[in-house]
């Protein structure tokens, strides 16, 4: 597929539109390439002119501030600072909540201020300029729950996006018990995704599952390539991967429209 | 002769009044062991949030029985307050009722009261109940064992008693107002103690006056004591809701603190022209910082203070992911912990003039690197709590300084780092990769 990158685009002398942050897993983790696959093709379906960084991205050092490496952190930020600045990068999309959040509320202080969307965030808004529209008619009446992901929904006060779309998709939408500002984790957060859990009874991802498949989903929507691993997991757990499909909010709206 | 009620009323009053603010001393002096942080911008907000969340109760309604009950408690304790004025200056004065020729106003106020310390006294059962005999899980986690789980009943005995002595005593007010004794002037109105007076109906003017009396003195005693036990209890909370609101973080849950002598540190590396081996400029004042805490000393005065004010009601507990599936990380008990080393430094102070070392610290002693690895960040227990209590912040602070300090992650968070540092990613991928995804289908 037609993924321009920064480099390319100065070298034409062009500025994009947006800079599309793919993130380490949206990179390099198998099912997570997928959801960034599905993104782009939304992006290309909106005519919208992005770059991405290529091999010039690396980690924004949010999960080493997590796990307390402050050092790490501010290394990774104000190393991607200055290849951002210099590109004059204005605009920064991500399907990565923990990007997200960090090049939005933790980069600034450190010289990099940019205006930063979520991908629902951004898809809304295509759908909002009339830009982008969703087909109704694929995912009709199919049962469908939302998982919030704690980077974006408590930690940035964003629940409403993910739902304006799912809905948009003509499906039909039951709420978890446990959701919005009382969403549990999925238990990746936190730098959980790389090691082991602490002894307990039970793994968080399970219980999380759990929840969602209390209200009979058909498809575990998710917002997070790190809330798709634990969820998917989770289901297989349940041995209910037969019946419950997990999908990131940017692959529903590429089946919808068969992208 | 006859003013020897008064002056051991007013000896009482002093004594009352004056240990509470020797303890109240100690905890500002406590609390102030921690560092500065500045959290005086946004004053509008801060007060719109002390009056919307300590004073207007917003996030205890969350929980809409618990919250509904709590709110019935707190109005009764605020208001029944103005009753102990009136108790204090009949106590000084040695009048009864000084405020009667208010006429059908006092009546109004005293009948209010009832019913709010009638209402208190139904709460407080019904908190029993809950607590005793529905047995809700938070008030039985592992750390609600021993002194907190009787603290929390003594506050609730406390409670039911005084409700019963107010109505008690007034139950024999009622009785001493019908046979016209003298100084048990006509006033008041009396919705529910009427219905208790009739038990004494009959019972000599000597007797009642009395029980009255006593029943008069051991609330006011009781008062007293219960002023002086909030220093003790888990019970500061309703004093302390009001600055732990005010002066609680304003940003978005997901921004995380900047440790500022990093930044200093890494300019100074990504600095082309920093001299490699230049020495730092010699300044034998300045103590060398340390990255992130391991006791309550490196932490700031505003997570002292939470650790004050949390009452252990648990909230933040049932909804933490790692507790609820059977970690040993529980917030609540990181705030416990916390407030108990705080005690422990404190009276090391109040023995030694100043902090002697006591080779212990809140790090391992107190909390232990397996509850701070449990946590997820996810801010699921900063949302719950009824008065903006922050766990995770105190969370951070110490992995910081495990990681920092004393390079003491778990191998396999090193691992994911040594990938960052190596090839810019947490996995162990060629950073030339990066973009295959874009030829993968």
């Amino acid at each position: 597929m037609i993924v321009p990158t920064m480099a390319e685009m100065m070298a034409q002398g062009k500025q994009p539109e947006i800079l599309f942050w793919v993130g380490a897993a949206g990179s390099y983790d198998d099912r997570a390439k997928k959801i960034t696959r599905a993104f782009v093709k939304i992006l290309h379906a909106a005519k919208v002119d992005f770059a991405v960084l290529g091999t010039e991205e690396t980690s924004t050092g949010d999960v080493a501030k997590r796990a307390g490496n402050e050092m790490l952190f501010q290394m990774q930020a104000m190393m991607n600072i200055e290849v951002l600045n210099s590109y004059e990068i204005k605009t920064i999309v991500t399907a990565d909540p923990h990007s997200f959040n960090t090049l939005k509320n933790e980069y600034p202080e450190l010289g990099g201020n940019y205006k930063v969307y979520h991908h629902t965030q951004y898809i809304s808004k295509l759908i909002k300029e009339g830009r982008l529209t969703l087909s109704s008619k694929k995912l009709n009446n199919k049962n469908v729950t939302f998982h919030d992901p704690c980077y974006l929904g408590r930690a940035n006060g964003e629940f409403e996006s993910p739902r304006d779309i799912i809905k948009k998709l003509g499906t039909k939408y039951t709420e978890m018990k446990r959701s919005k500002s009382t969403a549990l984790c999925c238990g990746a957060g936190g730098a959980q995704m790389f090691k082991d859990a602490e002894k307990g009874n039970k793994e968080i991802n399970v219980l999380r599952t759990e929840d969602a498949i209390e209200v009979n989903p058909e498809i575990i929507a998710t917002a997070c390539p790190y809330c798709n691993t634990m969820m998917t997991d989770g289901v297989k757990v349940k041995e209910k991967e037969k019946t419950i499909q997990v999908l990131d909010i940017a692959e529903l709206i590429a089946n919808a429209n068969e992208l | 002769m006859q003013y020897i009620p008064n002056i051991l009323f007013a000896i009482l009053l002093i004594v009352g009044a004056g240990f509470f603010i020797k303890n109240i001393k100690k905890i500002i002096r406590n609390i102030k062991l921690g560092k500065s942080i500045d959290r005086t911008d946004n004053k509008s907000e801060r007060w719109r949030n002390m009056i919307n969340i300590a004073l207007g109760q917003s996030k205890m309604v969350r929980r809409p029985v618990a919250g509904i009950l709590h709110i019935i408690v707190y109005v009764g304790f605020i208001i029944i307050n103005i009753e102990v004025i009136e108790i204090i200056l009949d106590g000084l004065l040695g009048t009864h009722r000084l405020f009667a020729p208010l006429g059908g106003f006092y009546s109004f106020l005293i009948g209010s009261f009832e019913i709010l310390a009638f209402l208190v006294l139904v709460s407080v059962t019904i908190f029993w109940i809950r607590r005793m005999v529905v047995r809700i899980p938070r008030f039985w986690n592992k750390e609600m064992k021993g002194f907190p789980k009787n603290d929390a009943l003594y506050i609730l005995y406390f409670e039911m008693i005084l409700m019963s002595l107010f109505l008690l005593m007034n139950a024999f007010d009622i009785n001493l107002q019908n046979l016209e004794s003298p100084h048990y002037i006509k006033a008041g109105a009396f919705p529910i103690s009427q219905f208790i007076a009739p038990l004494f109906a009959g019972i000599a003017e000597g007797s009642l006056i009395i029980f009255e009396r006593t029943a008069w003195w051991i609330h006011i005693i009781g008062i007293f004591i219960f002023l002086n036990y909030l220093y003790y209890s888990k019970h500061l909370h309703i004093l302390l809701a009001f600055p732990n609101t005010f002066y609680a973080n304003l940003e978005l849950k997901g921004k995380f603190k900047n440790n500022s002598t990093v930044t200093e540190e890494v300019k100074l590396m990504l600095d082309p022209d920093a001299d490699p081996y230049a020495m730092p400029e010699e300044n034998p004042d300045a103590e060398i910082e340390k990255f992130g805490a391991s006791d309550v000393a490196d932490l700031n005065w505003v997570q002292l203070m939470n650790a004050y004010t949390c009452t252990e009601c648990g909230r933040c507990t049932s909804v933490c992911p790692a507790n609820l599936t059977g970690k040993e990380l529980s917030p609540r008990n990181i705030m416990m912990k916390t407030r108990d080393r705080l005690e422990e430094v404190g009276k090391n102070i109040d023995k030694n003039g100043e902090f002697k070392d006591d080779n212990k610290q809140l790090l391992n002693d107190y909390i232990t690197p397996e509850e701070l690895w449990a946590c997820t960040t996810c801010n699921a227990c900063v949302e719950e709590c009824p008065i903006n209590i922050d766990p995770l912040s105190i969370i951070m602070d110490m992995r910081q300084f495990l990681v920092m300090e004393q390079s003491a992650a778990p191998q396999e968070l090193n691992m994911m780092m040594t990938n960052i540092e190596n090839n810019g990613a947490p996995w162990q991928y060629n950073q030339m990769d990066r973009l295959n995804w874009k030829d993968e289908e």
